[in-house]
């Protein structure tokens, strides 16, 4: 495939690990922030190649797994009711609430339903104008303009029938909650280039200067990733903190302003808890006031829901990047891909899945 | 699931709403209707960064090639500059 296998070239990826072997002469910490990073990584055994002492943490980015339990309990009583059609994206189907999950919602009669797209659920509105259509909006600001345009059409059309769940995250807010904790130990990040794509990345420069970290825009490949870690580690040898980008072929610096643009007029900035973390303000997005009957808490009245997490997975600490999967008890027994846990070994970004695919059970096999 | 993938522009289809302006997009064989309303700019013949049925980006074909250029031009950097501190 163009612009993806050319990437994945195993001779020019050597000669990026030589130059980090040439560039780098001491240890240094690196966080990857997005689970599609996490899970190149891992598959790829990129953090085996590294000079030794150059440790990669895990990131929190991945929607998915910090999407609160109680939403997706909030989801699950939504789904079970008679007169909704629920949407989602296919990875949100096996993450666990606390009771039970999308899957086993359907298995019980609810009609849920996988799209790829939330125009795909826009259509079934259209289509079933007796029944109403619930879209599960979970995603980082990467998904934000398409769920933003799905709503922009609904309201243009005057439909009645169609509402969101909105569980939309933002990455800046979370990478600075990282930074600013007392005894961070990241050094430079590598930013999500998919989320700078639609954002552009002027949200980072401040927080290079503020917290004198290099962040280096980043894309998905393994070449990308090899080139970013080579662009941070250099900048941390010279004792600079700046922004940088590697994915130009796909990041400017403003983003897309189109995406932004529609994205502002349907969507407001909230506080917003992310599972295993916590609150962190002013870090996710919710329908503005002007949308809001396109709200499924209000269309439907549910009740918050408290919900609690299984004591033994320490997924919030995964995914702060201050433990990795095979420190978790659980991790490879009572937790696997099967019978997940926590939300980090249901998604296939979330970092203890990808231990669990490319590492085996114990976490720690090394790359064939 | 953040993850976009690229593919090739194959045909506009016109729409008088802009905001549903579409195309047809390849993605190394497998064709799929997107939505273009972002990337005005977009001509057949490009590649789109797709997420979610919608294009958020145009791969720039020149900058697409600076991951293998860019070591080669780091040779070309006195060493000492590299490795300071
Ligand atoms: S292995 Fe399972 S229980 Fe342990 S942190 Fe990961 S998701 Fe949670």
């Amino acid at each position: 495939m163009k612009y993806v296998d050319e990437y994945r070239d195993a001779a020019q990826a050597e000669r990026y690990v030589s130059a980090l072997r040439r560039v780098t002469t001491r240890p240094w910490v690196i966080m990857e922030i997005c689970g599609g990073q996490t899970h190149a990584i891992v598959r790829y055994g990129l953090d085996q190649m590294l000079p030794p002492g150059v440790e990669l943490v895990h990131g929190p980015g991945c929607p998915v797994c910090v999407t609160p339990v109680e939403l997706i309990d909030k989801a699950l009583a939504l789904a079970a009711r008679p007169e909704v059609i629920f949407c989602s994206f296919g990875d949100m189907l096996r993450v666990p609430g606390s009771q039970g999950d999308l899957l086993s919602v359907k298995a019980a009669g609810g009609d849920v339903r996988i799209v790829y797209s939330p125009m795909d659920a826009l259509e079934l509105a259209r289509r079933h104008p007796g029944r109403q259509v619930v879209f599960f909006a979970v995603g980082f600001e990467t998904t934000a303009p398409a769920n933003a345009m799905a709503v922009y059409q609904a309201a243009r059309e005057d439909l009645d029938n169609f509402t969101l769940l909105v569980s939309h995250v933002l990455v800046p807010p979370a990478a600075e909650a990282i930074l600013s904790a007392s005894g961070c130990q990241v050094q430079g990040m590598l930013a999500a280039g998919h989320v700078c794509m639609v954002m552009g990345y002027e949200d980072y420069e401040h927080l290079a200067a503020r917290y004198a970290v290099p962040i280096v825009v980043t894309g998905f490949e393994p070449l990308d990733i090899l080139q970013g870690l080579y662009m941070c580690i250099r900048q941390l040898e010279q004792g600079q903190a700046r922004v940088e980008n590697q994915y130009v072929r796909t990041v400017r610096r403003e983003g897309n302003p189109q995406a932004r643009q529609i994205m502002q007029s349907v969507f407001q900035v909230v506080p917003r808890t992310w599972r295993g973390v916590g609150e962190i303000r002013r870090s996710g997005l919710n329908l503005r006031p002007e949308y809001e009957h396109f709200d499924a808490n209000l269309r439907f009245s549910i009740q918050d829901i408290t919900a609690a997490e299984d004591p033994t997975c320490i997924s919030g600490l995964i995914l702060q990047g201050l433990r990795k999967p095979p420190q978790c008890p659980a991790f490879g027994t009572r937790c696997t891909p099967e019978h997940p846990l926590g939300a980090t070994m249901v998604s296939s970004e979330g970092a203890c899945a990808a231990y669990f695919r490319y590492r085996g059970a114990a976490g720690t096999e090394k790359r064939a | 699931m953040c993850l976009a993938v690229p593919g090739e522009l194959m045909e506009i289809i016109a729409d008088d709403d802009p905001m549903m302006r579409r195309g047809r997009v390849s993605f190394a064989g497998v064709v799929k209707e997107v939505n273009l309303a972002y990337v005005p700019e977009a001509r057949p013949g490009d590649f789109v960064t797709v997420h979610v049925g919608f294009a958020l980006s145009v791969v720039d074909k020149e900058d697409a090639a600076l991951v293998f250029q860019f070591l080669a031009e780091q040779d070309g950097e006195p060493p000492s500059t590299e490795a300071s501190g």
